[in-house]
């Protein structure tokens, strides 16, 4: 893409017929519509997720309290991403052994069939 | 070598009350044999299971907090594995996680002190020093 643009402006002649053509024509409509453009690019403004654990200062993820892990296991019982629920990288970490003792011990549900 | 472990097992919900107590003080009782010690033993009720155990849909849950060595812990779910009413079990060791907690915590607390402090040394050190140089030009700023 940006050799593209390029090289129609540098080395213009060397190029194949239709490269010019193109490279013009892309020109064309880009000094009316860069605002177009972006708008298009970000349609909406997604918020930063932050980490429960850390804004709420909660330093112990106990697999006994099944309240808090249930909040980060979807329906089907799978442990839910990080880049959906915006936990940070540590207490991920210790958020899903949390769940897998949790698991363990029948307060939460495995993950595959729904029973 | 002293370790804190903690010992949650599930028994069918037709126990009786008191079938539990023995239950459990048989355990204390094991625990005592091999120098340990029952810190802790929290009753979590009954309580529905995630997915059904021995064709159980629930089950009432038992917490005990205990303090010993490995060895110890190895009898107690040979126990718990041979006896009847016992459907699952689960021990996890808690001393590290808690030693890790209470390091976190005294850093904490530490710089709570060191950030509450500076503002607290600040705040009057400057006055003084107003108070005694330009004492009258203060109020007519504000």
């Amino acid at each position: 893409m940006a050799d593209e643009t390029k090289a129609p402006a540098s080395g213009g002649g060397s190029g194949s017929s239709d490269r010019p053509d193109r490279g013009g024509d892309r020109r064309g409509p880009r000094p009316g519509g860069p605002g177009g453009g972006r708008e298009g690019g970000r349609k909406f403004f997604r918020r930063k997720k932050v980490c429960k654990f850390c804004t709420e200062k909660i330093d112990a993820i106990d697999y006994k309290d099944y309240r808090v892990l249930g909040q980060f296991v979807a329906e089907s019982g799978k442990i839910v991403p990080r880049r959906l629920t915006g936990v940070c990288t540590p207490h991920q970490r210790r958020l899903s052994t949390a769940i897998k003792l949790a698991r363990n011990i029948a307060l939460l549900p495995f993950a595959g069939r729904a029973s | 070598m002293n370790r804190t472990y903690e010992l949650m097992f599930i028994v069918r919900p037709d126990m009786p009350e008191e079938d539990q107590e023995k239950l459990i003080s048989t355990l204390e009782s094991a625990v005592n044999a091999s120098g340990g010690a029952i810190k802790k033993v929290e009753r979590m009720g009954k309580r529905r299971l995630a997915y059904t155990v021995r064709r159980f849909f629930e089950g009432v849950y038992l917490l005990l907090t205990i303090e010993g060595s490995g060895g110890l812990v190895h009898e107690l779910e040979r126990r718990l594995r041979v006896s009847e009413p016992v459907i699952k079990f689960l021990t996890v060791r808690v001393d590290e996680e808690q030693k890790r907690l209470e390091k976190i915590k005294k850093l904490r607390d530490a710089r709570r002190k060191t950030s509450a402090n500076p503002a607290a040394a600040a705040a009057p050190a400057p006055t003084p020093a107003e108070a005694g140089g330009e004492a009258p030009a203060v109020p007519a700023q504000v």
